[in-house]
């Protein structure tokens, strides 16, 4: 009876131990990619002021820092993924120009979520636009859709992937507003690279943020404001 | 003679038929395995040109699966006896080329291992996700209404049948125009005359390709169809040409009027390239004027005539889906207007689109699918239109 009773203690035991130590790596990992348990906030607005007046022409270490950032090749050919990108502007009739860096404008109507088939393409409490990688299928028509062609296919398979930013053959991707960051308390990767401190990352919703405050005291605007989708990304001096 | 069933003496033509279409089945499947190993990278499509060569095919066949119908909704709705002769086959052409187009879009897809995840994970303001509803709804549609035709029992229900299918193949082809006409962002599309403008495509397209099976049905069974019979399908066929010029020039007519689409439309009609060429040459040329010419020029009606006017149409159509879809795209979007724009990203360059082999292969792929579906069901089934001696309308 009672050799019966230490087996099965001695199962018990083992059987606990065993889930402790199969459960432990998934806690420790958890813990390293800092999952914040708590949802994101739907009072922020997460955006961008971008000062096309500091912007240097020939300048790209906002493209170089979202490289690095979220392991893209930084590869320019036609199948290759840009999640930002520096424009060269004209103006046809004063001959003024400017240069800017373009990326999804995380839309409060985003194009891009209406026509995903598959809700793969979503809109996060906090204002940021992104792809659900497990459920894209890779239709493309986000890409048709988005009106500043801030989205890139996966034309290829991947190597030496970012652990905190998955990504993968085969589906949409774009600018994430480096999400990971954010949600650890530090800026998008571009604004932090830029040496002129072009991009003012911060919460539109707060009236006291630094963001909110320069936007209402300087001119600003939406690139393809008639359309009406209400950008988070706003531009001063375009 | 009246003992041979149909297909009677063609058993081994259709083996070989068969064979063929099994074949460059078989390249269309080649092809998907080697996008789905490698990548879209191995394709001609890129992220400026994210729709390409299957989208041309599948669209084709989506938009002609749900025109050839029209023979049908003309017997079982508004009765005309030889149209309602001929809704079985026409019945049976459309589920094929439901069946190819949609094998081919759903191929291309990034994923399409997760297609699951389409019926999973449905985003009820997404045109695409309506669409899947349209499709698989239609495919019942159409086989139940096949069923009412084709079994006695089933006879009485044929005509609320015909009147679903009638209803629900012009919502679906609306829903295949607004998938482009939802487009607001981008010059080519965004346009409220898109859905009856495939509307009016898809008659002249799905006649075309009913009229081409018809004379190859009546070439295998060894038997003439009758003149007037050919005569009347014929100037149909010449009616839903001209409505769907009109429909195109009224689209074109509409863009060139908004003088911030001037230069898209120059792009499309004079000097984009290869897409002004398809444009005149191979759509309003080949797949317009020869066929009209072909079906109203004076005199006898020849059974060749209508069918090599019926090829132009199908050959038309697949140059201006080229147009449409990859002009569409090649054109640079106007993100700041009134501004020179350069960037790495394509911002103002035309985009380059050369299409692989391996997307033809697909989209072949996706022709000969129908194609084995439609002589099977031939073979199989008694699709013979059987007329009567008298002409009732």
């Amino acid at each position: 009876m009672s050799d019966i009773d230490l087996h099965r203690r001695t199962f018990l035991k083992t059987s606990l131990g065993a889930a402790a130590v199969a459960i432990a790596p998934g806690m420790l990992l958890f813990d390293t990619a800092h999952g914040k348990p708590q949802p994101a906030s739907g009072k922020v607005r997460w955006g961008m002021l971008i000062d096309t007046t500091q912007c240097k022409s020939g300048c790209d270490d906002c493209v170089a820092a979202c490289n690095r950032e979220n392991g893209l090749s930084g590869a320019t050919g036609a199948t290759d993924s840009q999640w930002i990108r520096k424009v060269e502007i004209k103006d046809v009739s004063s001959g003024r120009e400017l240069s800017l860096p373009m990326m999804c404008q995380h839309c409060e109507h985003p194009p891009c979520v209406d026509v995903c088939p598959t809700t793969a393409s979503f809109r996060r409490a906090d204002g940021i636009v992104l792809v659900d990688k497990h459920r894209c299928i890779g239709c493309r028509y986000c890409m048709m859709a988005c009106p500043y062609k801030a989205r890139s296919f996966v034309h290829e398979p991947l190597h030496d992937q970012n652990p905190d930013v998955p990504r993968g053959k085969g589906t949409v991707e774009a600018c994430t507003l480096c999400v990971h960051r954010i949600d650890q308390g530090l800026q998008p990767a571009c604004a932090e690279a830029c040496p002129n401190q072009a991009i003012l990352f911060g919460d539109l919703n707060d009236t006291d943020s630094e963001i909110s405050k320069k936007i209402r005291s300087v001119a600003s605007v939406q690139v393809r404001a008639n359309l009406g989708l209400n950008t988070g990304i706003r531009y001063q001096g375009l | 003679m009246s003992a041979r069933p149909p297909m009677y003496f063609k058993n081994r033509l259709y083996y070989v038929l068969l064979a063929a279409g099994g074949l460059i089945a078989l390249a269309g499947l080649y092809a998907v395995y080697m996008m789905e190993h490698h990548g879209h990278i191995i394709t001609g499509m890129n992220n400026q040109i994210v729709w390409g060569i299957p989208h041309v095919f599948a669209i084709f066949l989506i938009v002609a699966a749900s025109g050839v119908l029209n023979v049908a909704s003309i017997g079982s709705v508004f009765g005309k006896a030889v149209y309602k002769a001929r809704a079985p086959l026409a019945g049976l052409l459309s589920i094929a080329m439901l069946a190819g187009g949609l094998t081919v879009l759903m191929l291309d897809l990034g994923r399409p291992d997760r297609i699951i995840v389409a019926a999973t994970n449905y985003n009820i303001t997404s045109v695409f996700a309506w669409n899947i509803v349209l499709y698989s709804g239609m495919f019942s549609l159409v086989l139940v209404y096949l069923w009412t035709m084709m079994e006695r029992r089933m006879n009485p229900w044929n005509k609320p049948a015909g009147f679903a299918v009638f209803a629900w193949r012009f919502v679906l082809t609306t829903g295949t125009g607004l998938i482009f006409a939802f487009l607001t962002a981008r010059q080519a599309y965004g346009s409220a005359l898109l859905p009856p403008m495939f509307i009016v495509l898809s008659f002249a397209w799905g006649l075309a390709v009913f009229l081409v099976a018809q004379a190859a049905l009546y070439a295998w069974n060894e038997k003439e169809l009758d003149p007037a019979i050919l005569q009347r399908t014929k100037n149909l066929l010449g009616v839903f040409v001209i409505g769907s010029l009109y429909m195109v020039t009224a689209y074109h007519m509409t863009n060139l009027y908004f003088a911030h689409l001037s230069g898209f439309e120059r792009f499309i009609l004079l000097d984009g390239g290869i897409y002004p060429n398809l444009f005149w040459w191979g759509y309003f040329l080949l797949g317009n004027l020869l066929p009209l010419a072909l079906i109203y020029w004076p005199g006898q009606c020849k059974p060749a005539c209508v069918l090599m006017a019926s090829l132009l149409v199908m050959l038309g159509a697949f140059m201006l889906l080229y147009v449409f879809i990859i002009g569409g795209q090649a054109y640079p979007l106007d993100i700041f207007p009134g501004h020179e724009v350069s960037s790495s990203f394509g911002d103002g360059q035309i985009a380059t689109y050369h299409p692989s082999l391996l997307e033809f292969l697909l989209g072949f792929g996706g022709l000969a699918i129908a194609f084995i579906i439609t002589i099977t069901g031939m073979h199989v089934f008694n699709f013979m239109p059987h007329d009567k001696p008298h002409i009732a309308d």
